[in-house]
C-alpha cells in the first residue's frame, strides 16, 4: 500500500508517494538521499534521528511517514543559510567541541533547536533534560552542554539585537 | 600556561589554541558521509546469519531455499571460505565457521541480495541443524582439567601466551613488609557503543584488485589482513585498497579486521559486484567485541613507612571464543603493574581462558582500566592499615622523572605529583566528614609516546605545497573523532607560519596515504604528529633557503609566521609565503616544495623477560571525586569530578578537554552502569535501554586542569591523551564509596544492587 503525502521540508512543499510501514527515517535517508539525519539504533533509544514535526522533537526512527502528512518538517540540512552560514546552535557546537566523531551531532542540534524555539532561556537543566534522550559516546556531555547553553546565548544576544 | 615557542621564544601562533575540529562545520550540517551514507552504483547488501547455540556441532546446513529467493545473488557458509582465511593474531577464526560453532556470535552462513529486506528474509529460509555440545562460560572453569575444549587442536583452554613477569624478590620483600593486603577483584564485559554502528562495503575492479570502505582504526593493517584473505582466496599479487570513511567513533573497537569485512570481501568476489554489510545495533552489541573480563589475584605490601615493598597480581582474562588483540592486553597490564609508583618487587601473571562467551577486544585503555582498578583500591585499603593518608601514600610512592623502572621504562617527563596537586585543591581529600559523602583519588600512567607493540610503532607523511600558500599533508595516521585532522594541521601551520585554514589533511586512504600502525596506544598526536612535524621542518629548510637567496638574509635569521617570511633583525626584509613558492616553482630549474617524512619512535620491543622501554614517553595523572552514596538505595552519585592529566603540552586544549571528558564518563560508566550481561553466552541486553550509558541527564561537570611538563620527545612537547581519561575512573569512584560509606566493592560495575548487599553485609 502507497499513500500520496505532502509537507513541508525545510520550507519547501513537498509530495511523495509513501508505503505504510516506511518510518520518517527511512524515507529521508533512503528514498530522498537526506543522509543528514543518522541512524543510531532505529529504535527509539538514541537521538541520532531527532528532526523536528510541527515544533517537536520526534526520533524519525519510530515516526511513520504517512503521519508526515500536512506537517512541517525540520531536518539538520535545513539549518544553516542559504549563503553557507550555520545556524547559531551549529556554530556554537563546533566552537565548543560539542562535536567528535559527529555521529550523533545532528540529532544533538536538533533537540537542541526544538528546545531553544520552545523556550529560549532554558537553563542547563532544562537542557540535560531536553537531551536526555541524544547518546554522545565521545563527548561525555561536558562541551555539548555547554555548546548548547553558548547557543542560547548567541540567539538571544542576536533576538535582542532585532529588538532593539 | 606557558605558550612561548623555545625555538624561537615568541609566542606561539596555531599550538595551544582552541581551534575547533576542522571537519565539525561539515558534521554540523549533517554533510559528513558515514559508512551508513556510501552507496555505490549496484551495490548489493550483504547479511550474516549467526548461531544459535553457544556450543554446537553443526549437522547439516541447506541453503537451497534461500538461494532460489528472488533477488539473492548468493549464499556462502563455511564451506565456501578458504581454509587459510582466518582473522586474528592467533588465526582461529574463520569468518564463516564450518563443522562447529563455538559462541552464539559464530557465523554460520552470509548473504547478499538486492536490497537488505531480501537479505535478511533469504537467512530467515536457512535451515541449520545443530547437535549441542557442553559449553563453559567461566574461564576459570574452563582452566579446570574436565573441562570441555573449546578448539579441539589446542589440548587446554588457556592459550599459551607468555605473560609473566617476575622482578626482583617478591617473596623476601612480602616477608620483610610491615603491612600487607590482599584482594579479589572482577572486572566485566563492557562494550564500545560507538554510535555509528560498524560496517563494510568491498568491491573488485575488472582485475580483481579490491577496494574496501571500512570503518577501521588500522588502514595499514587492515590492509595486510585483506591481503592474506586474497591470497588465501587464490588471489595473488593483487592491490588492496583501504579506505575509512568517517567514523562514528572508534574507542579500539576497529582495531582489528573482522568477520562482517572479510565476509563483505567474499561476497563481492562471489558476484563481483560491490557488497555493503551494515550492522544494526542489536547486531552491533552482540557481534562486536567488549573489554577482557578479568578475575584479579593482587596482594601489595608497604613498610612502616608507606613505602611500597612489593606487587603481586595473578589474573585470568576470559578470551570468549576466538582471540583478537584483546588477549595481548596483558602486555599493557604489565605497565601500570610494574611502573605506576615505584615499586621495586613486582610478579605477574595472566592466563587468557577461551570460553563459549563473546570474544574480548581492544578497548580505550586496552587492560590499564583493569589492572588500575586493583592496583589503585587496594593502594586504599594499604593506606588504612599502615594508618597513613592516602594521598600521602600516593606521594610518598609517586613516580620522578628520570626514574628506570623495574620494567626497564625511562620516565622522561613526569608530572604525576602536579596532578595529585591540582586533584587535591579541587577536591580536598582530608576535609570533615558528611553523611552519605565520601571522597577518592586514583592516579594512572599510560603509554604517551607510542607503543611498541607491533614490529614498527611507525607513521608517515607526505607533505606538499602549492603556489599559493596552501599546504596537503597525507598523514598515516587515521582521524576518528578525536581530532588528529586538527593536531596535523596545526603542528605543521606552527612550523611552516601558516594559518590552521591552510592546511588540508588527507588520512585514510592507503591510495595516497602512507604506512601507519593504526589509531592505538594515544600514539596518534605523538608519532603522527612528530612525523608531520618532521615533513614539515624538511620543507621548511627549502623555503629558507630560498628566502634567504631572495631576501639576502642568513638562513638562521629568518621567520616563518602568519603566512609571511621576514628577517628576525631587519623585518624590513620580507616577502609573503606563497609570492616565495611562485619565485621557487616559476625560476630556471624550477621547484616545487613537498618532502616526506617516517617517523619511528626510539621504543623497545619488549624482551623475554618483557622489559624494554615500551613508550618514548609516558603520561600520567589523577583523578579526584566526591560521591553521594544512598544508604537506602545503594546508589552512588557524583558530585564532583576532577581529572588532571600530564599532557606533556596541549596542542589544542579544546580537543584535549574534549578527550578528557569522554574518557572520564565512559570510566564512569565503567565503574557505575555498563555491563553487557551474558546468559550462558547469550547477550541479554543488545539495546541502549538495557545497556546503562551515561545520558546528558546523568552528566556532571568535569574540572580537567591540564599540567604541562614539555616532553622533550613530543611534538612541541606534547605526548598522548587519547586513552588516560577512563583509565583511573573506577578506582577513584570505588575508593569514595568506601569513604562514604565504609564498604569496598571489588566487582565492577558498582551497582546500587552490590552496595546495598555490601552494606547489609557490613551491618550483619
Ligand atoms: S535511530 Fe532513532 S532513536 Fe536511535
Ligand atoms: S560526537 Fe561521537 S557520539 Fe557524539
Amino acid at each position: 500500500m502507497t499513500t500520496p503525502i505532502s509537507f513541508i521540508l525545510n520550507g519547501d512543499e513537498l509530495f511523495h508517494e509513501v508505503k505504510d510501514h516506511w518510518t520518517l527515517l527511512h524515507l529521508l535517508r533512503e528514498e530522498m538521499g537526506l543522509i543528514g539525519t543518522k541512524e543510531g539504533c532505529g529504535n527509539g533509544e538514541c537521538g541520532a534521528c531527532t528532526v523536528i514535526v510541527d515544533g517537536l522533537a520526534v526520533n524519525a526512527c519510530l515516526y511513520l511517514a504517512v503521519d508526515l502528512d500536512g506537517k512541517r518538517l525540520e531536518t539538520i540540512e535545513g539549518l544553516a543559510g542559504s549563503d553557507g552560514t550555520l545556524h547559531p546552535i551549529q556554530q556554537s557546537f563546533v566552537d565548543e567541541g560539542g562535536i567528535q566523531c559527529g555521529f550523533c551531532s545532528p540529532g544533538m542540534i536538533m533537540s537542541s533547536k526544538a528546545l531553544l524555539d520552545q523556550n529560549p532561556t532554558a537553563g542547563h537543566e532544562d537542557i540535560k533534560h531536553a537531551l536526555a534522550g541524544n547518546i554522545c559516546r565521545c563527548t561525555g556531555y561536558v562541551q555539548i552542554l555547554e555548546s548548547v547553553e553558548a547557543a542560547r546565548d548567541r540567539l538571544s544576544e542576536q533576538a535582542g539585537g532585532r529588538n532593539e | 600556561m606557558n605558550n612561548i615557542n623555545p625555538d624561537t621564544n615568541q609566542e606561539f601562533c596555531v599550538i595551544g589554541k582552541r581551534i575547533p575540529k576542522l571537519d565539525a562545520a561539515q558534521k554540523a550540517m549533517g554533510r559528513a558521509e558515514y559508512i551508513q551514507d556510501i552507496r555505490l552504483p549496484g551495490m548489493l547488501y550483504g547479511k550474516i546469519l549467526y548461531s544459535k547455540f553457544a556450543h554446537a556441532r553443526i549437522v547439516k546446513i541447506d541453503i537451497s531455499r534461500a538461494k532460489a529467493l528472488s533477488g539473492v545473488h548468493a549464499v556462502l557458509i563455511g564451506e565456501d571460505v578458504p581454509d587459510k582465511m582466518r582473522m586474528g593474531f592467533y588465526k582461529d577464526n574463520p569468518p564463516i565457521k564450518k563443522g562447529k560453532v563455538c559462541s552464539f556470535r559464530d557465523e554460520v552462513a552470509a548473504v547478499a541480495a538486492t536490497t537488505p529486506e531480501i537479505a535478511k528474509k533469504a537467512l530467515g529460509l536457512i535451515e541449520i541443524e545443530y547437535e549441542e555440545l557442553p559449553a563453559i562460560f567461566d574461564p576459570e572453569k574452563a582452566m579446570e582439567k574436565d573441562a570441555p575444549i573449546i578448539h579441539e587442536m589446542h589440548k587446554s583452554n588457556v592459550l599459551n601466551l607468555p605473560w609473566h613477569l617476575d622482578y626482583g624478590d617478591v617473596e623476601k620483600a612480602e616477608k620483610a613488609s610491615a603491612f600487607v593486603v590482599e584482594e579479589r577483584f572482577t572486572t566485566q564485559w563492557v562494550t564500545h557503543c560507538c554510535l555509528g554502528t560498524s560496517g563494510a562495503i568491498a568491491l573488485f575492479d575488472a582485475k580483481s584488485n579490491l577496494t574496501i570502505h571500512t570503518n577501521t582504526q588500522i588502514p595499514s593493517l587492515a590492509q595486510k589482513d585483506f591481503l592474506e584473505s586474497l591470497k588465501a582466496m587464490g588471489l595473488k599479487n593483487k592491490r588492496v585498497r583501504v579506505i575509512k570513511p568517517i567514523i562514528g567513533g572508534g574507542f579500539g573497537s576497529k582495531l582489528d579486521t573482522y568477520a562482517y569485512e572479510h565476509i563483505a570481501i567474499l561476497l563481492a568476489h562471489a558476484v563481483r559486484k560491490p557488497v555493503k554489510i551494515l550492522f544494526d545495533r542489536a547486531e552491533e552489541f552482540k557481534a562486536t567485541s567488549t573489554r577482557q573480563p578479568t578475575v584479579i589475584y593482587i596482594k601489595q605490601g608497604c613498610d612502616k613507612t608507606g613505602k611500597l615493598t612489593f606487587r603481586d597480581m595473578r589474573m585470568v582474562l576470559d578470551n570468549g571464543a576466538y582471540t583478537s588483540w584483546g588477549a595481548t592486553t596483558p602486555s599493557v597490564m604489565m605497565m601500570p603493574i610494574t611502573s605506576l609508583y615505584r615499586v621495586d618487587n613486582v610478579r605477574y601473571d595472566a592466563k587468557c581462558v577461551y570460553t563459549n562467551n563473546t570474544y574480548a577486544q581492544a578497548m580505550r585503555g586496552y587492560g590499564n582500566p583493569q589492572a588500575t582498578f586493583a592496583i589503585e583500591s587496594t593502594l586504599d585499603m594499604l593506606a588504612e592499615k599502615a594508618g597513613i593518608d592516602r594521598v600521602e601514600i600516593r606521594r610518598i610512592n609517586k613516580n620522578h622523572p628520570g626514574d628506570t623502572t623495574p620494567q626497564g621504562f625511562k620516565i622522561t617527563s613526569c608530572g604525576l605529583s602536579e596532578c595529585i596537586d591540582a586533584v587535591q585543591k579541587q577536591i580536598p581529600m582530608d576535609g570533615p566528614k558528611e553523611k552519605g559523602i565520601g571522597t577518592g583519588i586514583a592516579s594512572l600512567i599510560h603509554v604517551g609516546g607510542g607503543a611498541r607493540i607491533y614490529k614498527s610503532d611507525g607513521c608517515g607523511a607526505i607533505l606538499k605545497m602549492d603556489d599559493y600558500g596552501k599546504v596537503d599533508i597525507f598523514t598515516g595516521g587515521t582521524d576518528m573523532g578525536q581530532g588528529l585532522d586538527n593536531i596535523t594541521a596545526q603542528i605543521v601551520a606552527e612550523e611552516l607560519g601558516l594559518f590552521v585554514e591552510d592546511i588540508n589533511v588527507v588520512h585514510s586512504d592507503t591510495d595516497v596515504c602512507p604506512w601507519d600502525v593504526g589509531a592505538h596506544a594515544s600514539r596518534s598526536t605523538f608519532v603522527a604528529g612528530n612525523a608531520a612535524l618532521g615533513a614539515a621542518k624538511k620543507v621548511k629548510e627549502t623555503l629558507l633557503a630560498y628566502g634567504s637567496k631572495l631576501l639576502n638574509v642568513l638562513p638562521e635569521d629568518l621567520v616563518l609566521r602568519k603566512r609571511m617570511i621576514f628577517s628576525a633583525k631587519d623585518p624590513e626584509k620580507t616577502m609573503p609565503i606563497d609570492k616565495l613558492l611562485r619565485k621557487a616553482h616559476f625560476s630556471p630549474q624550477g621547484k616545487m616544495l613537498m618532502a616526506d617524512f617516517f617517523y619511528d619512535p626510539d621504543n623497545e620491543n619488549m624482551g623475554k623477560d618483557f622489559k624494554g622501554n615500551l613508550s618514548v614517553t609516558y603520561a600520567f595523572g589523577a583523578h579526584g571525586v566526591r560521591v553521594h552514596v544512598d544508604e537506602e538505595t545503594g546508589k552512588v552519585k557524583v558530585l564532583d569530578y576532577v581529572a588532571a592529566h600530564d599532557v606533556g603540552r596541549a596542542i589544542n586544549p579544546l580537543l584535549l578537554e574534549g578527550q578528557v571528558y569522554g574518557g572520564v564518563v565512559m570510566g564512569l560508566g565503567y565503574a557505575l552502569t555498563e555491563e553487557v550481561i551474558l546468559k550462558d553466552g547469550e547477550t541479554m541486553n543488545a539495546n541502549f535501554r538495557d545497556y546503562k550509558l551515561f545520558t546528558a541527564k546523568d552528566a556532571i561537570r568535569i574540572k580537567a586542569p591540564v599540567v604541562e611538563t614539555y616532553d622533550e620527545f613530543g611534538p612541541f612537547g606534547a605526548k598522548g591523551i587519547g586513552e588516560p581519561g577512563c583509565v583511573p575512573t573506577a578506582p577513584a569512584i570505588a575508593n569514595a564509596v568506601y569513604d562514604a560509606v565504609g564498604v569496598r566493592i571489588t566487582d565492577l560495575p558498582i551497582t546500587p544492587e552490590k552496595v546495598l548487599a555490601a552494606l547489609k553485609k557490613k551491618k550483619g
